[in-house]
């Protein structure tokens, strides 16, 4: 019929209306999970209740565990219901009304699956953690030493807030001075652009704690009057080169990546390198690589615990202090605790920005 | 002596020869046309006058002075030629005030106060003054590269270069575009540009130059390329064009 080569008849076949999908199999599937993860949360929920000597808060502690892999089931529910209607629409054929409705079943279903698998992923922990007679929750969870280290514990971990925000000011800066050097153009940017791969290639490549190590006992030694330096100031110059290596790079791609035709308008419009540099390029690639930063900070701020090893007294020594005091590890646990605490809002203040800026840009 | 002179210019890119001696006289306040097929080096020679790249022989001269080779003052030769992308490269991270008042304040040492308002009486000019405080994103293609102009005109140029700054654009938004565009050849501004609008280079065009694999094979009158083209490669350029409902 058709003229071109390009259209034939035979590519195009009137297609043949496609049944509604089954719903039973998932929705059975979804059953069996959920039955699984809500008996799992009952045992688990008895566990809870005698590690704790049946007190009225593991009580409580248990009931939720128990209802909350209840969740699963309203959605199965749902699953089980859509395979009778489906099949009686599919009966009448109305098959555009089945599919839907089997679609909707089938989405049901793979919720149910969804939630009690997470409810089984909750199982198995408390298992870790409550089974073997509450083994391992008695070992790292014991409240009674945790409660003596509070005090000195969240004393300590001001050193390491310190080190980390002293360290990350000068990792923000050196950082971009690196990646700047490392990109500079032409025969005149060669001496230094070498010294900022030296720089990344040498740093990046000695373990934090090896520098520590060389930097708060060495640098007394080879400077006299750094003999009365705080220990924490060394480590966090040492935490300060170390990342400075890696923030560079992270600066490098971000400014990579910003089309070479904004440099050009920049450049058109008779900016200089360095303008160019400080009112397009360097604004545009701080903006892009906000989360990489985010990383490599919450990295340095672990490292802080390697401090410990240059004695000086930051969190992770302070706990083991009081660990073998007690011989229980739960007070090292706390120093994890204090690191997840201040991290969580970190990520959600970067969520935050790069929403905002996204918002800006889009006009809202 | 002509105003904007580009003498037997070569342009390579490693061993790729884009430019092959390509000269090209405007005079003040004329509009010079480039036609050609893509990859002919139109841009490549926009760029060129704009010393975004460098050229390996021959030599461009504004007023008489050499703008090519070593010891130009090219920070100097970029505010006295203005360029539009096809592309805009609008700052995106910039409000259009801001696009527009980088270089007047950072480069031209004009006061905050006074470049925010003769920005305003561009932007009005253009139709633009309620878009001051957008960013780039929010802005349609028209619009967007009716800031770029202004962009460039704010620096005040002598030469304006236009790389095919339709050719990105809805048919609907490229009228608006053209209108600032005529206005400015009626104003007198000296320019060169890159364009596929026949029709439009016609009208403003004093000359049109037609670019087939970086040299100029064919120059004239609009009326004379367009309706009398003499080599048979342009009339093979034209015929495609005309093909694809662009005339
Ligand atoms: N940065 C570059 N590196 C290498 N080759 C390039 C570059 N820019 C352009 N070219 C080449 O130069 C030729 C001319 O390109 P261009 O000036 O953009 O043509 P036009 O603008 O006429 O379409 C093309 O063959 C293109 O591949
Ligand atoms: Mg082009």
């Amino acid at each position: 019929m058709t003229s071109s080569g390009l259209v034939t008849d035979e590519l195009q076949p009137s297609p043949e209306p496609a049944p509604p999908p089954q719903v039973s199999r998932l929705a059975a599937i979804a059953t069996v999970v959920s039955a699984v993860a809500t008996a799992g949360a009952i045992y688990e929920g008895t566990l809870v209740r005698s590690y704790n000597d049946n007190s009225a808060f593991s009580s409580i502690a248990a009931v939720v565990i128990v209802l909350s892999s209840a969740l699963a089931w309203w959605p199965c529910l749902r699953a089980i219901r859509a395979i009778g209607a489906r099949a009686s629409l599919a009966k009448d054929e109305k098959v555009v009304e089945a599919r839907r409705l089997a679609a909707r079943g089938r989405e049901d279903a793979q919720i149910a699956i969804g939630y009690a698998a997470a409810g089984l992923v909750v199982v198995g922990l408390l298992q870790f953690v409550f089974g073997n007679d509450g083994a391992v929750a008695s070992t790292f969870f014991d409240w009674n030493p945790i409660g003596k280290a509070f005090g000195d514990s969240l004393k300590a971990f001001w050193t390491n807030i310190w080190v980390a925000c002293v360290a990350e000011v000068g990792v923000l800066v050196l950082g971009l001075v690196v990646a700047i050097m490392r990109l500079l153009p032409g025969r005149a940017g060669a001496p230094l652009r070498l010294i900022a791969v030296l720089y990344c290639d040498i740093f990046r490549a000695i373990p934090a704690i090896v520098l520590i190590y060389i930097i708060v006992f060495g640098t007394p030694l080879a400077i006299p009057s750094a003999a009365n330096w705080p220990g924490a100031l060394l480590g966090a110059i040492s935490l300060t080169i170390t990342y400075t290596a890696y923030v560079a790079e992270v600066y490098r791609a971000g400014l990579q990546s910003i089309h070479p035709s904004q440099s050009a308008a920049a450049r058109s419009l008779g900016l200089s390198y360095s303008l160019t540099l400080r009112t397009v390029l360097v604004p545009q690639a701080v903006r892009r690589v906000i989360p990489p930063l985010l990383n490599d900070f919450i990295g340095l701020q672990k490292d802080t615990a390697l401090l410990s090893i240059a004695a000086v007294a930051e969190v992770f020594l302070t706990t083991t202090f009081f660990q073998n005091t007690y011989f229980k590890i739960s007070p090292v646990v706390l120093a994890a605790i204090f690191f997840i605490v201040i991290t969580i809002p970190q990520a959600r203040f970067v969520d935050y920005l790069i929403d905002r800026d996204a918002a800006r840009r889009a006009g809202k | 002596m002509s105003f904007l002179e580009i003498d037997d210019v070569h342009k390579a890119y490693g061993h790729h020869e884009v430019l092959k001696g390509v000269s090209l006289n405007v005079e003040r306040h004329e509009v010079v046309c480039l036609i050609g097929a893509s990859g002919s080096g139109k841009s490549t020679l926009l760029r060129c006058v704009n010393a975004l790249e460098e050229i390996q022989g021959g030599a461009i001269r504004i007023d008489g002075d050499t703008v090519t080779g070593a010891g130009v003052d090219l920070n100097v030769l970029r505010r006295d030629v203005g360029i539009v992308f096809q592309s805009y490269n609008l700052f995106p991270h910039m409000s259009v005030l801001e696009n527009i008042m980088l270089a007047p304040t950072r480069v031209g040492g004009m006061a905050k106060k006074a470049a925010r308002e003769r920005t305003m009486t561009l932007l009005e000019s253009v139709g633009m003054q309620d878009k001051a405080k957008a960013y780039p994103d929010m802005l349609s293609g028209g619009q967007q590269q009716r800031v770029a102009i202004v962009r460039a005109l704010a620096m005040q140029p002598r030469v304006m270069l236009l790389d095919e700054i339709t050719a990105a654009l809805d048919p609907e938004l490229v009228g608006d575009v053209l209108e600032i565009v005529r206005e400015l050849a009626h104003g007198g501004l000296t320019m060169l540009l890159a364009t596929h609008e026949m029709g439009f280079a016609k009208e403003v065009a004093s000359q049109v130059c037609f670019l087939d694999n970086g040299s100029i094979l064919e120059r004239g009158s609009a009326q004379q390329i367009f309706e009398d083209p003499k080599e048979p490669r342009t009339q093979q350029f034209l015929s495609r064009v005309v093909k694809s409902g662009r005339l």
